[in-house]
């Protein structure tokens, strides 16, 4: 197995559609979920401890936390699918084991299933940013620049769930992706506060997770302004697709082809 | 007269750690025909099956499909193969028809081509009814229909069962057994693996029989069983239990024979002696039989239990 055959081909985007299969039957439910949970949050947290919190960086709470709750969301629509999904159909019905038997290779069922991932946190980070529009939270003329940092943030979330799922024996193994990973990101990247207001090594640490920077590029962008750094945030990015991906290839390839 | 070797699988080895599952593995399939791999569990059928289709890299050995390296095909070589996998794996998800559907365009088959394809397929396996139905509506025959339907979408030259019948009841069986013959009779090239021997015997023009990881002998059904058992099978059983013919009174009359337990099991042209010495005697119970590819399997393989395989 060279290194090559890590580089998908067009068939990948079957398993895209696969999945898009699925999740159109399960529409209602998942619509619900997409629309609902940012509701509560935007409520809860804008409005809430906004009310106590009143502005953040220059800015009302609700509209600083409308743009972290996008950022957050993304990370977790694309990790849950890419952790729980992707495990159920590769371990309990064997999806990826009747995709083999087709001309599809392990690098297009990876490559479908980390795009899929990042699908899915696209779709909820829209629906959270037409829910936060109209509270005014998302505003200006940059929001549509969103989509593509949404996306390659969701790619950056996928890659590295995939590496979780391919080394994954049980649903259990995740629990520590998410204590380790998922939860400190969520706490610790500027979704909540400003990354300022941390010590100066939690920043540091900070600085090495991509939340981070989908936090960095996708806050201005929501709020009508334009990001700065872009390149070294689009950077680190695309370094957490890339390798993640890499290293879930190699995974992958080494647990189902044996 | 001969016809070329569609599928030829050459001295193929293969280890996991220290265990040898396949050791020296050849064998080859004309076109148009079918071939039967059998044998007990961990003889490395699976893993033969596996390894055509490129998903176990091999430590020793070459695949040759029409002439060609399978290695050096890669996907391309899978694009020309069908499987029907030993567990079944349809989406549980999706209808019957869009389980075909979206099986198709993994081969990236053009959509009206698909659509077609699934309702021929859906009739030849007698599942047009069920088109519509979530596949828990069906049972585990129509299931397994629906997988060699599947594996049949991108109309494959070379199709691998990998014990395509094991738990269906006998009208299922009998069922995908015709299936199989008119797939065979269209000229689709079929490598089986099976435990069952009745099944082996009624579908395969040629048999293999695989035991750790070596095949112990091949041939016709029939050549099996008449260089193997001579003649036919008498079986007596000893209804207290206790070791038939103890006297080895038989062995005088027959030159094979063996016992298991409470049975002994005499092979023979001529095996009248033995049945009139026992047939009025009230500890005994006997069955005469034609010889069977069983017996063959068994033979060969011996009679102990495999229970450490997958």
């Amino acid at each position: 197995m060279s290194w090559q055959d890590a580089i998908p081909n067009p068939g990948a985007l079957a398993v895209v559609q696969r999945n898009f299969g699925v999740w159109r039957k399960l529409l209602l439910p998942s619509m619900f979920g997409n629309f609902g949970d940012p509701l509560l949050y935007l409520l809860a947290l804008g409005y809430g401890l906004g009310h106590f919190v009143g502005h953040m960086d220059g800015m009302p709470y609700i509209t600083f936390i409308a743009s972290g709750i996008v950022a957050s969301s993304v990370m977790n629509t694309a990790s849950f699918e890419g952790l729980y999904s992707a495990f159920t159909r590769m371990s309990a019905q064997h999806t990826y084991a009747a995709m083999l038997a087709t001309p599809l290779r392990v690098s297009d069922i990876l490559a479908g299933e980390v795009l899929w991932a990042a699908i899915k946190g696209l779709i909820s980070a829209v629906a959270i940013i037409i829910v936060a529009s109209f509270f005014g939270a998302i505003q200006g003329p940059w929001v549509w620049l969103s989509i593509p940092v949404i996306l390659l943030s969701g790619l950056s979330f996928g890659s590295l769930a995939l590496v979780i799922t391919a080394m994954a024996r049980s649903y259990d193994f995740f629990m520590y992706y998410f204590t380790l990973a998922v939860t400190p990101m969520f706490l610790f990247c500027g979704v909540f506060y400003p990354l300022h207001s941390l010590p100066a090594f939690a920043r540091d640490i900070a600085q090495v997770l991509p939340l981070t920077h989908a936090v960095a590029l996708l806050r201005p962008l929501l709020t009508g302004q334009l990001p700065r750094h872009v390149p070294y945030h689009l950077g680190v990015l695309l370094l957490y697709t890339v390798i993640p991906y890499l290293i879930a290839w190699r995974l992958l390839v080494r647990r189902l082809l044996r | 007269m001969l016809k070329p070797a569609f599928l030829e699988l050459k001295h193929l080895h293969k280890q996991y750690a220290k265990r040898e599952v396949l050791q020296g593995v050849e064998f080859s399939i004309p076109a148009g025909s079918c071939y039967a791999l059998v044998g007990p569990n961990g003889a490395g059928k699976s893993t033969t099956i596996r390894a055509i289709q490129g998903l176990t890299p091999l430590d020793g050995g070459e695949i040759r499909m029409d002439g060609q390296a399978l290695s050096t095909l890669g996907a391309a070589g899978r694009a020309r193969i069908g499987v029907v996998p030993q567990m079944d794996n349809l989406d549980p998800d999706f209808t019957v028809e869009e389980n075909l559907w979206t099986y198709g365009r993994y081969f990236r088959l053009p959509k009206t081509r698909i659509r077609q394809r699934s309702a021929e397929l859906l009739d030849f396996m007698a599942l047009s009814s069920y088109a519509r139905q979530p596949i828990s509506a069906l049972s585990g025959g129509m299931q397994r229909r629906l997988t060699i339907a599947r594996a049949l979408i991108n109309a494959p030259q070379l199709l691998l069962l990998d014990e395509p019948t094991t738990g269906l009841d006998p009208q299922a069986r009998h069922l995908i057994w015709q299936r199989l013959r008119d797939l065979r009779r269209q000229g689709t090239t079929l490598l089986l693996t099976t435990h069952y021997m009745d099944e082996a015997e009624r579908l395969a023009d040629q048999v293999g029989i695989i035991d750790q990881g070596r095949i112990l002998a091949q041939d016709t059904p029939r050549g099996l069983i008449e260089s193997h058992i001579p003649g036919e099978v008498l079986e007596l059983r000893r209804l207290d239990g206790s070791i038939p013919d103890p006297e080895n009174w038989h062995q005088q009359q027959v030159a094979l024979s063996e016992r298991v337990g409470d049975t002994l099991i005499c092979y023979g042209q001529n095996l009248q002696q033995v049945m009139a010495h026992f047939i009025h005697n009230p500890d005994y119970r006997w069955l005469q039989r034609p010889a069977s590819l069983e017996d063959v399997f068994l033979r060969l393989t011996g009679r102990n239990l495999r229970e450490d395989g997958h």
